[in-house]
């Protein structure tokens, strides 16, 4: 393949397509400065040399002195492991959790779904369902009860059946309800409270369709419930979720995990070379 | 850094060069990166921003900035005149069709709120419109979306029609027709499964529903949160399904909504509602000037 010459003209395009797969013009600004800098400094002069710079760039950003780029997951190696997931509404946490409960029963694992979300119309169904496809059990109260209540009673669930993963659904709200936000901290500190050192990860799930409100969303979800990790949904879309490489600059909180679609096998751990690189490969693709 | 307001953003920049009493064309470009910085941090798509900036640049170099006493005022009231002009100036109308019922397909991708705005929507065209709507379960496969529409059907106490999960959507939506025919339904709802404007079998079902029930309208429902994607997913289901409008949701969230001006742009199809919160009643009439003002934090 041919590939283009290094000029004023490439890094406009770059940043063009940055913009574009949401990274945010701030985040993008600086590293197209940067970027013209490492190529110059390097006397790069094509863009096929160039792109090997882009990658480790980006990746950079995964890991700085104090992250690795692949960020492991807090699995237990014996006792009870509690996940609970959190985002705003629609973002893909139920259908994840199905997915997970799917990959951790194959792996031998025995899996509790339990059914936080009281609130939203059908969401206990939605669960139940999932449930069934992946088969494991999921515990449940009627809609309308309390939350808090419902995951108490799958965490005493988990513990007297000798449960490995205790996966936890939420209901979807949106960051900027104080009531809400308070509701999900309250969540936590009943899982903190009955298990030490559990929620052993708490997932924020994000639509990789979000633009920079993301930001705003892992901030406050972060100071509700102190985030472990993301899981990025969505992938299999047109979107990039470039949003994350600003989320992991400013608050270091990693991607662990990507959806890739609505069936029991979609999802994936998370790869940052491949991640990164998906954010301009069209820019390369198109020469 | 983000979201800090345009108008205060645009008057520091032009504290900076009182005293000179004239605009240079340094100071326009000066304001128009940050006219363009604003609609970035907004979502607005990059290339609709390219496309607005120009159009601004334009009218701030004519005579009604250079002529003024307070240029930097004429070229804020210019960038709020242009967006809510690209927003489409003035509210629009649901569809009403001459013999009842009136058909209104909801499409979108996963998760934008279709099936909760379905029950909204019957909700106000009965409460406002003093209408008799029937909501369709055409929804087969994400787990539980009937029990969902139901549930939702049951708290508005409106009729929802299914066929369970085994039924081709293309039959649940003609025999809703037909049902809703005999007993006298003015409206016929239909919430259809999310799905990705890329996939090509699920698209092909949406042509069909449409071309076998002949909608009023078609209507686009789409996250206020999306980021730059919003008008490729506009553009691919308008060019596919050719939509009547848009529905934007959960727009009682703290982001600017940029997505509403990179759809609009991209698609020329009026916004007609904003679902303002997950309650069957916070559904809106959209109002384009006011969410020009949104985008721009002023
Ligand atoms: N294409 C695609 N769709 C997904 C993915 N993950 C979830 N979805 C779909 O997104 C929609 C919403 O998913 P849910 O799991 O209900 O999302 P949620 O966050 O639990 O939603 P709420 O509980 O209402 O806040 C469903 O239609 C899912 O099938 C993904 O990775 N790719
Ligand atoms: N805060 C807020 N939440 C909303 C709004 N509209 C919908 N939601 C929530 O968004 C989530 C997804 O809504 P659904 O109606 O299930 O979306 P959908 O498009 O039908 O999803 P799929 O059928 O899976 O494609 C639910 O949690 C809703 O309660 C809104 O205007 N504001
Ligand atoms: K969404
Ligand atoms: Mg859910
Ligand atoms: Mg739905």
């Amino acid at each position: 393949a041919r590939y283009r010459k290094i000029d004023e003209e490439f890094f406009e395009d770059l940043e063009e397509v940055l913009i574009q797969a949401d990274v945010g013009v701030m985040t993008v600004m600086d590293l197209i400065e940067e970027l013209e800098m490492e190529a110059k400094r390097q006397n790069i002069k094509d863009a096929a040399d160039l792109r090997e710079v882009i990658s480790e760039k980006l990746v950079e950003i995964y890991a700085d002195e104090d992250n690795t780029a692949e960020a492991p997951v807090n699995m237990q190696s014996d006792g009870l492991t509690v996940f609970l997931f959190v985002g705003v509404n629609g973002v893909g946490k139920t259908t994840t959790i199905g997915k997970m409960a799917h990959q951790l029963k194959q792996q031998g694992k025995k899996v509790l779904l339990v059914a936080g979300d009281t609130f939203r119309a059908g969401a206990i169904e939605q669960l139940a369902v999932w449930g069934e496809r992946a088969e494991v059990d999921v515990i449940k109260h009627n809609a309308g009860s309390d939350p808090a209540a419902v995951i108490y009673d799958g965490i005493q669930a988990a513990k007297s059946r000798g449960v490995d993963v205790l996966l936890c659904d939420t209901a979807g709200r949106l960051q900027n309800k104080v009531n809400l936000m308070n509701e999900l901290s309250k969540v936590k500190r009943v899982i903190e409270r009955e298990i030490p050192g559990a929620p052993h990860e708490v997932l924020l799930v994000l639509d990789a369709t979000t633009g920079q409100n993301a930001l705003s969303q892992a901030k406050t979800f972060s100071q509700a419930t102190d985030v472990s990790g993301i899981v990025l949904t969505k992938l299999d879309g047109t979107a990039k979720g470039g949003i994350v490489l600003a989320i992991r600059k400013e608050l270091k909180i990693p991607v662990k995990y990507v959806g890739l679609g609505e069936q029991m096998n979609d999802l994936e751990k998370f790869d940052p070379h491949a991640f990164v690189y998906g954010l301009f490969s069209d820019m390369l693709e198109k020469e | 850094m983000a979201f800090e307001g345009l108008a205060e953003r645009l008057q520091n920049t032009i504290k900076k060069m009182t005293g000179k009493g004239k605009v240079s064309e340094q100071d326009v470009k000066e304001m128009a990166r940050e006219v363009r910085l604003a609609l970035l941090e907004a979502d607005v798509n990059f290339k609709v921003v390219k496309d607005f900036i120009k159009k601004i640049k334009e009218r701030a170099v004519g005579q009604e900035v250079m002529n003024s006493l307070t240029p930097g005022q004429q070229i804020i009231k210019i960038v709020k005149e242009e967006l809510t002009d690209l927003m489409g100036g003035e509210q629009s109308k649901i569809a009403v069709s001459e013999r009842p019922p009136t058909v209104i397909m909801m499409v979108g991708l996963q998760g934008a709120g279709k099936t909760t705005t379905t029950g909204k929507l019957a909700n106000l065209l009965r409460k406002k419109h003093n209408r008799k709507p029937l909501l369709v379960a055409a929804d087969v496969y994400r787990p539980a979306a009937i029990n969902q529409l139901e549930t939702i059907g049951k708290q508005l106490n409106l009729p929802v029609f299914s066929k369970g999960t085994d039924a081709n959507p293309v039959d649940i939506a003609n025999d809703a027709i037909a049902h809703a025919k005999e007993e006298h339904y003015d409206y016929v709802l239909i919430d259809t499964a999310g799905r990705l404007h890329t996939d090509e079998n699920l698209m092909t079902e949406l042509r069909e529903i449409k071309e076998n029930v002949d909608p009023a309208e078609i209507l686009l429902v789409v996250d206020s949160m999306t980021g730059q994607d919003a008008v490729n997913v506009a553009e691919s289901f308008d060019e596919q399904l050719a939509v009547s409008g848009v529905i934007l949701t959960k727009l009682d969230n703290d982001n600017r909504g940029g997505a509403a001006l990179s759809i609009r742009a991209v698609t020329q199809k009026p916004i007609k509602y904003a679902g303002m919160g997950e309650k069957l009643d916070e559904l809106e009439v959209f109002h384009p000037e006011r969410m020009a003002s949104r985008i721009l934090g002023m």
